[in-house]
């Protein structure tokens, strides 16, 4: 019997939630629950807390999801990362942000919290002084000639802090420790005692090049909690925008990583690519990224007239070009020297941490949310989950350059749907009304976004927690740039491309 | 490989004509001329990015700026890897107490004289996560910003002609002092 049916039959509802049950759970049960985790039974979509609660999604093999709650009667619960290593990182940002203590833990390290923020504890309801935390500690690594490089958090590119500890032997790596949190903004907080309209434009800025799979996420559990269900072609329009985001990156992702090979002239075709598609969204939606279009009840705009027009003709330049830069990509062979079989990440080791996106469907993990759990308009789309099992960082550009033949397909699909009169659009027409709790899932370009949010009885955020597909990915780089060389990482880490800023939040 | 590359000889550029003066910025930039009597700033400019705690969509469209489109290196401007390289700083995000160390000791090792531009509405003023606890507020209120430029993000545009400004307004004082 798959496990969520078990649970639900013996578990109390811990509040009216939607779309999956919130169960209230014992210690034993959620010890339990971790168990399953560990044996793979379950899959961890999030693990979060709040004052004398935590909570737990997963999401089980028959692709259920719920998500179990405990109280901590004594501000502890049972550590789930001592059985389910994956689940280490988000306890330990449970103990920053919430001050809650996972008991048995096997890293204790604070993670989040650098001692640096104005209080303790942000969002444990209570004001606390600042943390004084001990200088932090990087695993110890021990051997013969071995030696440290350490790297950032400002890195020599135009990307975002982060710490790398690598310790080498030689040229090959035998250990990375990552250390994040550099950019946590404390947007959980800035969310909460907002109403759901002004809350949305911190979910749009967790992580900016997914500002649209945000939106859209937070839209749908703020929808979920009110019941609402907006127009076929409000989420038509949503999609659009989605699919959109998702080439935009790929383009940009396939032409960087190969730009980490040194090989320059993927990426300056790949970017003239991209900006079309961001031109297009600009023209057809009003922004570039197309931030803060997607609201909580719908849209705030609606497409241009032009818009149409303006997307199939970045879609028509895609089509023309993409096809030569994909097969000069298989035909140089010093480039495929350095993607196939560097930063290889198991299949064993992707079931074992779940990462969602590319990097799971590189490691034969068959995850899409757009498929399961579903949500409309996918369910009426025709399009193909890429899938592969070599898992290198050629399975992972192979992924990409797939997925965007998927996304115009699906963007053709939509936009000869789309009634002719683009501009009536839903805008927001919800008021804020009572209580109530929901949950979303949607397809980033990174992989699965997870929103869960309670509305208080004046229809405000009273909590609301994101989860960057990142979690679940960044520990998987560490292992996966094991036995490479140091200077094969850029390559190993643009093919995953995690976020820092969604993951610090 | 030679067949991309000899389309991309025949194809016209793709290049657009610089933009216009920002006259917003070298306003701001004469303004900081004034104050710190700097001049010398040659007409190529090395700029080191630092994301101080951005939500990575300024970086995104500072990135663009590389692109065929803009093509930043054509006015001299390119992006250097250390801060030692660097005579530009371009500073996004709403400054987070985690990063403050990290941009200080940055800006500390950029030699002299350097200048320091705050990249979209968080650098500018903290944007929207003003008054946060992980946040320390704009680029000012850590380091003396010269220029900047709001806009969440702002387009790859708008960052060009505030680069551009600043070389303008840096050969602009120079002619005068001749
Ligand atoms: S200004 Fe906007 S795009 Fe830039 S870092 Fe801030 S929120 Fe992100």
């Amino acid at each position: 019997m798959p496990l969520l049916d078990d649970l639900i039959g013996t578990c109390e509802m811990a509040a009216p939630a939607r779309p999956w049950p919130r169960l209230a759970v014992d210690r034993s049960q959620w010890q339990r629950s971790a168990g399953d985790l560990a044996a793979g039974r379950a899959t961890l979509v999030a693990l979060w807390g709040e004052p004398q609660l935590v909570h737990m999604a997963i999401s089980d093999s028959a692709h259920r999801m719920a998500v179990l709650s405990l109280t901590c009667h004594d501000g502890r619960f049972p550590s789930v990362g001592r059985l389910y290593p994956a689940a280490i990182r988000p306890e330990r940002a449970i103990q920053d942000l919430v001050g809650l203590v996972a008991e048995g833990c096997p890293d204790p390290r604070p993670w989040l919290d650098h001692g640096r923020w104005s209080v303790g504890h942000p969002l444990s309801g209570r004001s606390e002084p600042a943390q004084r935390l001990e200088p932090y500690t990087f695993l110890p690594v021990e051997g013969a000639n071995l030696h440290q490089i350490p790297v950032g958090p400002v890195h020599a590119g135009i990307i975002e802090p982060g710490h790398f500890r690598f310790t080498a032997c030689g040229e090959t790596v035998a250990r990375l420790e990552e250390r994040l949190g550099y950019v946590h903004k404390g947007i959980e907080r800035l969310m909460m005692g907002r109403s759901p309209w002004d809350a949305a434009r911190f979910a749009g800025r967790a992580s900016g090049d997914s500002t649209v799979a945000y939106a859209w996420a937070f839209a749908r559990a703020v929808e979920a909690a009110m019941g609402y269900q907006v127009k076929d072609h409000t989420s038509a329009l949503r999609a659009v925008m989605a699919e959109l985001e998702r080439l935009a990156n790929h383009l940009g992702d396939i032409g960087a990583i190969c730009n980490d090979a040194s090989f320059a002239l993927m990426q300056a075709h790949t970017a003239v690519l991209r900006e079309r598609v961001l031109r297009a969204s600009q023209e057809a939606f009003g922004h570039r990224l197309m931030m803060d279009l997607i609201v909580p009840g719908g849209l705030a705009r609606g497409m241009a007239s032009s818009g149409p027009s303006a997307v199939r003709a970045a879609l028509d330049c895609i089509e023309s070009s993409f096809p030569a830069l994909v097969e000069l990509y298989d035909n140089t062979t010093s480039l495929q020297d350095r993607t196939a079989e560097t930063g290889f990440v198991s299949i064993e080791l992707a079931r074992l941490f779940a990462p969602g996106g590319v990097v799971g469907r590189a490691s034969g993990r068959h995850v899409d949310a757009r498929r399961q759990p579903g949500y409309p308009p996918y369910d009426t789309l025709d399009f193909d989950v890429p899938v592969r099992v070599d898992g290198d960082v050629n399975s992972r550009v192979w992924i990409r350059i797939l997925e965007v033949t998927q996304s115009i397909r699906l963007i053709r699909q939509l936009l000869d749907r789309l009634p002719g009169r683009s501009g009536d659009t839903e805008i927001a027409p919800l008021a804020p009304s009572g209580p109530g709790e929901g949950a979303a899932m949607v397809e980033g370009f990174r992989g699965d976004v997870f929103v869960w949010l309670r509305l208080d009885g004046d229809g405000r955020v009273a909590r609301c927690h994101l989860r960057d597909p990142s979690w679940f990915q960044w520990p998987v780089l560490e292992a996966a740039i094991e036995g490479n060389i140091v200077a094969d990482f850029p390559l190993c880490n643009k093919s995953f491309n995690c976020s820092y800023s969604g993951h610090d939040l | 490989m030679r067949k991309t590359l000899l389309q991309s000889l025949i194809r016209g550029p793709l290049t657009e004509p610089a933009p216009g003066d920002d006259g917003r910025a070298l306003a701001e930039i004469a303004e900081s001329m004034k104050r710190s009597a700097r001049q010398r700033l040659g007409r190529s400019l090395a700029i080191r990015e630092i994301d101080a705690g951005s939500c990575n969509g300024c970086e995104l469209e500072i990135h663009a700026l590389g692109n065929a489109f803009y093509d930043l290196e054509r006015f001299g401007l390119r992006f250097v890897a250390s801060p030692r390289h660097a005579d530009v700083l371009l500073v996004t995000g709403p400054v987070t107490h985690n990063m403050r160390e990290a941009l200080e000791r940055t800006y500390r090792a950029a030699p002299n004289p350097k200048w320091v531009v705050a990249v979209g509405d968080c650098g500018c003023t903290g944007g929207a996560f003003k008054g946060s606890y992980a946040c320390v507020g704009p680029v000012s209120s850590v380091l003396p910003v010269d220029v900047t430029v709001p806009g969440c993000p702002p387009t790859p545009l708008q960052i060009l002609s505030t680069l551009l400004a600043l070389i303008e307004g840096a050969s602009a004082v120079r002619a005068v002092a001749k």
